[in-house]
């Protein structure tokens, strides 16, 4: 087995889209949301909205650790990095470099001569800080609980090793308070919730109980293959005739009930809950993000540097919060196909290839701009 | 420097500021290259410069690439390239043998592909200011009767052809500057493609409508060009578009699409559906041609779009690439 | 967060950290097992899931097979449905599918 093709058989998944279509009381309009950037991006790559019912709407959520970061942190980042007294390089996975702080993105800081390296990986980075003894490596880390752990494990080995030209700007966030919030707007609907497969690796499934328990909506764990998403669809389908709200785990073969015991020990011993942190377009959200303990305070960009802290608000027309939150479509914003396109992206959700605004712009615009014309013939 | 990537970028640079300065005399400006008259005889002549880090990568180096690149440039644009000069711009300090090994190559690759080197020029400028080194390769070639390549001419029932698999070069590159630790038994596709197309315009010439080598950008930014020129939709099959299964891995570990991966040894032809069968075997049947295949076919809807169908009836629209494409994690 | 591809384990390298050489369709990378219950750590030809560079989970055989099972079933019970509508013992009406009785 590979794994992969197996859950892109085209037989298979044309049976399971007709198990959904069988499924679903034509009558009902029913609104799905995947909380994670990558179940977005899964979404339009395999074209699997073709596949399904028009009743069946897929809400895009604010599972993208790109599309919630707000700008006055990249600039913060960037601050330190151009600090003249001491050579620091800046590094981040590429996910980041296009992503537009007040002065430039981390790319244009590159081209005006400032050291940026995309990385693979943390440990990558603390790789490059052992072969640059005379640099400080700077790790602009982001990212939900898939990938802190590695971020925490990286932190434990350079302590461990003594590495000294090495810290971390912890950008990380949790995906608990993300789903709270989105449950808490007055303007949301939702039905069910297809839960973030990766994270769950990390976290498991019981972190979700509450979903079931107190707001009554089904929550499938998925992975990230058609077959997985559509599979998952059909779990919702069937809570939803049978009245139940539960959590079930479709990627089983990956994602452990219980979750990661080593991954959250890792997180526990190099990070503590930051008391709040803002979230771009949601506001202030508390215990929502990561940053280093005490213990590690040596590796800690934040307190080895002056960070400016700078705020930086979004301008007033740009919806990226509500569209982050599943209420308004992207083609809804504005400055959507105007202003903030993926050339010149005003918002971050227009700039991380799977924010919902980038991914309808690049995949989806121009198919339905011709579907409209026909069914209007 | 996301306008040298070869896609929207570039795109607006080249339309935005060369052609409304120098349209006078660029009649072609977005062409492969330009055929001109000269008192009544017919050339056709183009140029490129290239810049690679690192300069030597598995299956190539710079020099190779510089005489391939304009080669296949004229190739695709229906020509023979028969002379090429060549500018090199030197970082002071670079060491001879770096150079020497370049034109070594380039003298090898020249000889492969029939074309002679017949002047050039050299220019040494401060540490810091070039790359190592950037080679410039102008070249000029007779245009290859009956082939006639043009946007315009392009019809809804075309064929698109695709000469064999895509992204070995470009996911080369990527892996051999080292930055991301990964190894792979690939290496780049750099080649001279006029045999390729001399088979091609041998079994099919009168159907060709369009050619372009997919460089810069890939595969997504040359069809997007094609898309916009012709105002026609050009609809891939997902399944048909050939990767060597490094690149797919690669492909897939750093979030990357192959489709907007560059490629230095295939191009792209659009045939009229009566030759495309003719030139499909003509090229499996030439040396290197074996993987040649049709990828779709170009339609009227939607307009000015790219879209590639999947194997299960879901579909997506492909578009040009803004800057390089970026590993990405999430 | 999300992007995760599944690499066939080809060596693991004792150590501290205790890595692996993972391959993914031909492309080979050292993978940081640190993340993986180290009572049960993954052997040559165990696949796992990949992230940044480390190995989140062990990729259960045994599940995916299962999952493939129960899809590949899909459709077969409603098969069996439309065969027993087809006798005529269910009411006519829009939906059901009437046909010969076997003989």
């Amino acid at each position: 087995m590979r794994f992969v093709d197996e859950f892109r058989d085209p037989e298979i998944i044309t049976k399971t889209a007709e198990e959904i279509r069988r499924l679903i009381d034509p009558a009902r309009h029913y609104r799905f949301m995947e909380v994670c950037g990558g179940h977005t991006h899964a979404i339009y790559r395999f074209g699997l909205k073709d596949l399904l019912p028009a009743n069946i709407e897929l809400i895009h959520g604010p599972g993208c650790p790109v599309c919630v970061l707000p700008m006055g942190r990249i600039d913060d980042g960037l601050a330190v990095a151009e600090s003249t007294d001491h050579p620091v390089m800046f590094t981040a996975f590429g996910d980041m470099m296009r992503v537009p702080g007040t002065h430039g993105s981390p790319l244009e800081h590159k081209a005006r001569g400032v050291d940026v390296r995309i990385v693979y990986s943390p440990s990558d980075a603390l790789k490059l800080a052992r072969c640059n003894p005379d640099k400080h490596v700077m790790f602009f880390a982001i990212g939900f609980e898939t990938t802190a752990p590695s971020t925490a494990l990286t932190l434990m080995r350079a302590k461990a090793e003594g590495i000294k030209n090495f810290s971390v700007f912890c950008n990380h966030v949790t995906i608990i308070p993300a789903i709270r919030a989105i449950l808490d707007s007055p303007d949301m609907r939702l039905d069910a919730f297809i839960g973030p497969g990766h994270v769950s690796t990390v976290i498991g499934c019981r972190p979700y109980e509450w979903i079931a328990r107190n707001e009554h909506k089904p929550i499938v764990v998925s992975g990230f293959e058609p077959l997985d998403l559509l599979q998952s669809i059909v779990m919702i389908l069937r809570q939803l005739r049978a009245g139940e709200a539960k959590v079930e785990n479709q990627y089983k073969r990956v994602v452990p009930w219980e979750g990661n015991r080593a991954a959250l020990r890792a997180m526990a011993e190099v990070f503590e809950l930051r008391p709040y942190f803002e979230w771009r377009g949601l506001g202030f959200i508390s215990q929502s993000a990561l940053r280093l303990r005490d213990s590690y305070a040596e590796w800690d960009s934040e307190r080895r540097f002056q960070v400016p802290g700078v705020r930086v608000t979004d301008p007033r027309a740009a919806q990226c919060g509500e569209v982050l939150k599943g209420v308004l479509k992207p083609a809804q914003c504005k400055l959507f196909g105007k202003e903030c396109t993926p050339e010149h992206p005003i918002g971050a959700l227009m700039v991380s290839t799977e924010g919902s605004c980038a991914a309808y712009h690049s995949y989806q615009l121009r198919k339905e701009a011709v579907t409209s014309i026909h069914s209007a013939a | 420097m996301a306008h040298g990537a070869g896609g929207k970028a570039s795109r607006k640079l080249v339309e935005g500021l060369f052609v409304p300065l120098l349209s006078g005399a660029m009649p072609q400006a977005l062409a492969d290259a330009a055929h001109v008259d000269i008192n009544g005889a017919s050339f056709a002549i183009t140029t490129d410069s290239f810049v690679v880090n690192p300069l030597r990568f598995p299956g190539g180096s710079i020099g190779e690439l510089a005489v391939n690149g304009t080669m296949n440039d004229l190739a695709v644009s229906g020509a023979c390239g028969k002379v090429m000069v060549v500018t090199f711009v030197l970082e002071e300090g670079l060491a001879t043998p770096t150079l020497e090994a370049e034109v070594r190559a380039m003298a090898e690759a020249a000889r492969r592909a029939g074309v002679s080197i017949v002047g050039g020029d050299t220019k040494v400028v401060e540490h810091g200011k070039a790359d190592k080194m950037y080679i410039t390769t102008t070249g000029i070639g007779h245009p290859l009767p009956g082939v006639k390549v043009d946007p315009a001419s392009v019809r809804p029932g075309n064929k698109i052809i695709l000469s064999g698999p895509i992204g070995d070069h470009g996911i080369t590159i990527l892996l051999a500057r080292g930055e991301l630790d990964f190894e792979a038994d690939l290496s780049s596709d750099t080649r001279c493609i006029l045999p390729l197309v001399e088979a091609l315009a041998g079994a099919a010439a009168p159907g060709i409508r369009w050619m372009r080598d997919p460089t810069r950008g890939g595969v997504a930014t040359s069809l997007n060009e094609l898309a916009r020129d012709s105002g026609l939709c050009m609809v891939l099959e997902e399944e048909l578009v050939p990767t060597r299964d490094a690149v797919r891995g690669a492909c897939e570990l750093l979030g990357l699409d192959a489709l907007h991966i560059a490629n230095e040894g295939q191009f792209l032809a659009v045939v009229s559906s009566d030759h495309a069968d003719a030139a499909v075997k003509a090229l499996n049947a030439a040396a290197g041609g074996e993987d040649a295949r049709i990828i779709g076919e170009v339609r009227e809807q939607p307009a000015a779009a790219v879209l590639i169908t999947t194997r299960y009836g879901g579909s997506r629209i492909i578009d040009m690439l803004v800057g390089d494409p970026l590993p990405r994690i999430c | 967060m999300c992007l995760a591809i599944p690499g066939k384990i080809i060596d693991v390298l004792e150590g501290s950290p205790t890595l692996g050489t993972v391959e993914v369709v031909g492309v080979r990378r050292k993978v940081d097992l640190g993340l993986l219950q180290q009572d049960d750590m993954p052997k040559p030809g165990d696949w796992v899931l990949i992230h940044v560079g480390f190995a989140m989970s062990k990729i259960s055989e045994k599940d995916a097979l299962e999952q493939m099972r129960t899809l590949a079933m899909l459709g077969e019970a409603e098969q069996a449905m439309q065969e027993v509508q087809g006798y005529g013992l269910e009411e006519t009406g829009p939906n059901s599918i009437v046909r010969e009785k076997p003989h």
